[in-house]
Parts: structure tokens; C-alpha cells; sequence
């Protein structure tokens, strides 16, 4: 059974149809990137499986259960986490209360301590700078502590969105390369994504989203041979 | 690196640890038998202000959204007031007025607490305005009168009501501030979206957040009354009431437990000086102090005694980090 299921999808903003038609399917313990220009629904399509957009049509269905009616927290407390793009942090709060509100859902609030040990593990460098305030840490830093506060609700899915954007190529590297660890830990991940080629490298299958639509899908390995991938998405 | 010390909220610990308020709180319980009678009165109205003052930072002062309610709740005290206080001790009128204030702002949160921003704010001031001219309605209507009196209580148990529901707040705001629920307030102050992102109910924590900070304005505004003989529902309902609270936390320091109260405590202090001193020249000054607290001290009060401390402490601090 797949972890996430997405039969159909059709959205709106106001009558302006932004998702036609949209199927896809997350496996468990899979890198899957959704792969598009700017305007074709990436960012859309996640807000509307995390509930901040309801769908006018179709079915989203979370581990075999579907979500299309809960809301946003509801959602969450069942295992899926977003980061939004640009991580959205609380920059004058501290790095530690950040994080300790990703926990904030009741179920995930009493283990917290225990949740954030395990961050801090992964991202030592949050760990030393606890008590700073979050718009004090640099680019990298800050996108580490949106995917630390998006890890502290224990979640089974991660929706990640433009997670090297603003990135330097040595932090995206770096940034991809925690991706890669999430999985290891046994947290399937849905990544939107513009750096193409880098996402390629990572994921195992992606779908290309165009205006709306979900043109072309496939395994990774392949669709980075693909002629259409290679003029329209990596200039060549 | 000196920024993770640079927020009033978390030199508030080292300002007014929870102890020293209970012991002031003990303090001011013993001063009936030391002041005189007109020193008492003063006091009852400053402890009101400072109530009325955290009351209102509890949900404003993390949120960023501006209530200007509290004029409402406190006239509706002052109305419980004048239709219980005949046949009910002024405690249970405090109570039953703080609670009925509770269920409304309940019910206003539902209503308005959808809005974002500016829109709360007028819709909270026009709430005033309704309520005012609603109940001179009902008044006119049904009992033929404009106003009513209000039966006197006697001022030393007026102050002991005050001061235990003083106490009630300072531990419910002490509380909030570091629970769970205080933090989403200030993650909903800071970025309403990355809140919701993160999985708060956003519209429940607002609604409770603006409830909470309602209630003991009804049971003071229930107490305050007792010491008017007369009101109607001009004097109930008294625009000012909303605008205090707003200037005393920004006098004081929104940000932090000691702010609202050290700027209620100055501010009504002040005002009862001046109005003795210099009626005249009374509003302006008020208003010079005002707009020179705007400019110059953005954290309020409390802000400068933050800075002095890091100041002090810099040089520690710096050779740690």
C-alpha cells in the first residue's frame, strides 16, 4: 500500500483551476521529487495535502485513510509534516522554542525532549545555538532548523518544498545530502524542487508538473536521460 | 554574540521571578493596616489598572493583534455590579462577572477572531460602541431609566477582592508564558501562517488566548464599580478603559510579565498626580510622556532595564559564546 495516494486531484483559487486531473503515489521509505517551472501547482498541490487548500475534487489518501476532510492539525498528528518554502521559522523566537513548537501537537508535546535530542543529533550545529534567535542564523542554518522543527512531529511523511532555495551550492549539497539521511531513518519524503539535476541525483522517482498537470513520470535514473527534462528544466 | 539576550521576554526570569511577586503580593496584603484610608482607595485604582494592564498583555502582547474590548468587559462588570450587588456579595459578583465575561469574549472570538490584523482591532472597537448603545436601549425600553446606582461596599474588602484576583492573573499569565499554549500565542505573534503550517489551531488558541485575557476585567470592572454610586452607560462604557491598558503595556514593555505591571503602576500613578497637581495642563503632558515612550523606548520601561542588564552582564556573556 502506498503511503500517500493522490487520485484526481482538482483545485481552485477563486475560479482559476490551478491542479487538473493530478494523480500520484508515494511509496514508503521513497524519494519523491515534484518537479515544475514556477506557477505549475508545486507548492499548491502540497498545501492542499496538508489541508490549507481544500480540493474541490478528487481523493488524498494517507496511509490507506483518506485526509481530504481533517484539518491541518489533525493532519499532522498523523504523520505528515510540510516545510513550506523558505522554511516560515519564527525569527525572534529562540532556535529551542522553534523547535519545541513543531512538537505542539498534545501527542508529540510530552516526548519532546526526547524528539529534540534526537534533532539536535542530527543537526549539532542547532544544538550550540539553542538560545540564539532564529533570524540570526544564516541560510543554511535557518533551512536546518525548518527541517529540525518539521522532524520534532515524529512524521512518517516529509513534504518538503524548495528546500535548496537561496542556497549556496555547497549548502544545497549539504542540504540534499540530510535528505537523503531522512530516509535512512525510515521518513519517506515528497520534495518540490527547481535544482533539477541535484534532485535527480537524490530521488528515486519524480513527476513533472506543468501548468497544472503531471506531464511526464518516472524513475530517476531515467527521466535525467530524458530529452524533454534535458531542454526544458536543465538548459541543454 | 549578545543577540540571544536581546528580548525583554527572556530577561523577565531574571526581573520578576514568580517568589518576589508573591512577596510583594504578601506586602500589599498588610497595607491596610499601615496606610490611611485615601491611600487605600488610590491603591485599589492602581492594582486595577495593573490587572487590567496584564490582563490585556496576555493575549495582545504575544498575538500582536490590538484589543480595544476592554472598555466592554469592564462596563459589563460594572453593570453586574449594579444589578447583583444588592443581593450577592462582591466576590460572587466578581465571579459570576468574570465568567459571564469569559462566555462573551467567547463567543466575539468565534465571530471575529478570523480576522487578521487591523480588522480585529476595529471590529473590537465598534464592540464598545454596540454594547453601550445596546444596553441604553434595553434600559430605556424596559426599566425607564438611564442609569442605576450601584450599592457601596466597603473599600478594604473592595482592595482584598482586587488583590486576590490580582494574584489569579499574575499566575494564570506567569503560567501561560511558559506552557505550551503561551508558546503558540507568540509562534501565532510572530507568523500566523507558519503556525498553522506547524499544525496549531490557530482560530481555538486566539479565541481562548482572547477569553482568558477578558474575565478579570469583568470581575474588576464589578469591584471598581462599587466605589461610583451612579452609572450609566456612557460612564460604563468609557472608551478610555480601552485605550489605557494599550498605552500601559507599551509604557511598561509589552513583551514581558513586568511591563504591563510596572507601566500600569507608573502610568496610574502618574495620572493621579497630575490631576491633582496640574489639572489643566493634566492631558498634555500625559500625552508629551506618551508620544516620547512611543519614540524612544520601544520596549518600554522594562526595555532599558534589559539593556542596562546586558550591559552589565555583556562582558560574561561574550567570552562564553
Amino acid at each position: 500500500m502506498p503511503i500517500l495516494e493522490i487520485e484526481n486531484l482538482n483545485c481552485f483559487y477563486g475560479n482559476v483551476q490551478v491542479l487538473w486531473d493530478v494523480s500520484l503515489k508515494v511509496e514508503k521509505s521513497e524519494i519523491v521529487a515534484l518537479l515544475g517551472a514556477n506557477g505549475a501547482g508545486k507548492s499548491t498541490l502540497l498545501n492542499t495535502i496538508v489541508g490549507l487548500v481544500p480540493p474541490k475534487s478528487g481523493s488524498i489518501r494517507f496511509m490507506g485513510e483518506d485526509i481530504v476532510n481533517l484539518s491541518g492539525s489533525e493532519i499532522i498528528e498523523r504523520g505528515i509534516s510540510y516545510l513550506p518554502e523558505g522554511g516560515r521559522l519564527f525569527p525572534d523566537m529562540t532556535i529551542r522554542e522553534n523547535l519545541e513548537l513543531g512538537a505542539y501537537p498534545m501527542k508529540y508535546w510530552k516526548s519532546r525532549k526526547a524528539t529534540l535530542d534526537m534533532v539536535f543529533d542530527m543537526f549539532p550545529i542547532l544544538k550550540e545555538r539553542q538560545k540564539q534567535l532564529a533570524r540570526t542564523l544564516s541560510g543554511g542554518e535557518k533551512q536546518m532548523l525548518a527541517m529540525g522543527r518539521g522532524l520534532m512531529s515524529n512524521p512518517s511523511l516529509c513534504l518538503l518544498d524548495e528546500l535548496s532555495y537561496g542556497l549556496s551550492p555547497l549548502m544545497a549539497s549539504e542540504v540534499f545530502d540530510i535528505v537523503k539521511k531522512l530516509r535512512e531513518q525510515g521518513i519517506t519524503v515528497l520534495l518540490v524542487e527547481q535544482n533539477v539535476r541535484q534532485t535527480l541525483e537524490i530521488a528515486d522517482r519524480a513527476y513533472v508538473l506543468e501548468n497544472g498537470r503531471i506531464c511526464l513520470e518516472g524513475e530517476c535514473c531515467e527521466l535525467i536521460e530524458n530529452d524533454f527534462i534535458k531542454t526544458a528544466y536543465m538548459g541543454m | 554574540m549578545n543577540t540571544n539576550i536581546s528580548r525583554g521576554r527572556l530577561n523577565a526570569k531574571k526581573i520578576a521571578p514568580p517568589g518576589l511577586s508573591l512577596l510583594a503580593l504578601i506586602l500589599l496584603s498588610l497595607l491596610p493596616i499601615f496606610v490611611t484610608d485615601y491611600t487605600i482607595i488610590k491603591i485599589n485604582s492602581i492594582i486595577s489598572f495593573v490587572i487590567i494592564a496584564v490582563s490585556w498583555s496576555i493575549f495582545s502582547g504575544p498575538t500582536g493583534y490590538i484589543s480595544l474590548s476592554t472598555a466592554a468587559f469592564y462596563g459589563l462588570g460594572m453593570y453586574a455590579s449594579a444589578i447583583l450587588g444588592n443581593h450577592l456579595p462582591l466576590p460572587l459578583v466578581m465571579v459570576i462577572s468574570g465568567i459571564a465575561s469569559f462566555i462573551i469574549a467567547l463567543i466575539i472570538g468565534v465571530i471575529t477572531l478570523r480576522l487578521r490584523g487591523v480588522y480585529f482591532t476595529i471590529f473590537t472597537f465598534g464592540l464598545v460602541e454596540l454594547l453601550r448603545n445596546l444596553i441604553l436601549w434595553l434600559e430605556i425600553k424596559f426599566s425607564g431609566t438611564r442609569g442605576r446606582f450601584v450599592p457601596s461596599v466597603d473599600f478594604q474588602q473592595v482592595f482584598y477582592c482586587i488583590l486576590g484576583t490580582l494574584a489569579i492573573i499574575l499566575l494564570i499569565s506567569y503560567l501561560i508564558k511558559r506552557s505550551r499554549f503561551g508558546l503558540a500565542l507568540i509562534g501565532i505573534g510572530e507568523s500566523e501562517d507558519a503556525a498553522a503550517h506547524i499544525g496549531i489551531n490557530t482560530t481555538l488558541v486566539k479565541v481562548l488566548g482572547f477569553s482568558i485575557s477578558s474575565f478579570a476585567v469583568g470581575a474588576v470592572g464589578a469591584a471598581m464599580a462599587t466605589r461610583t454610586n451612579y452609572i450609566d452607560p456612557g460612564i460604563a462604557f468609557n472608551m478610555l478603559m480601552s485605550f489605557m491598558p494599550v498605552l500601559m503595556a507599551i509604557f511598561g514593555g509589552m513583551s514581558t510579565i513586568p511591563g504591563p505591571i510596572i507601566g500600569a503602576a507608573v502610568f496610574a500613578y502618574l495620572e493621579e498626580l497630575l490631576i491633582t497637581k496640574v489639572p489643566e495642563y493634566f492631558m498634555i503632558i500625559f500625552g508629551a510622556i506618551m508620544i516620547i515612550a512611543i519614540l524612544f523606548l520601544p520596549n518600554g520601561l522594562t526595555g532599558i532595564a534589559g539593556k542596562l542588564f546586558k550591559r552589565r552582564k555583556g562582558a560574561g556573556k561574550n567570552a562564553n559564546t
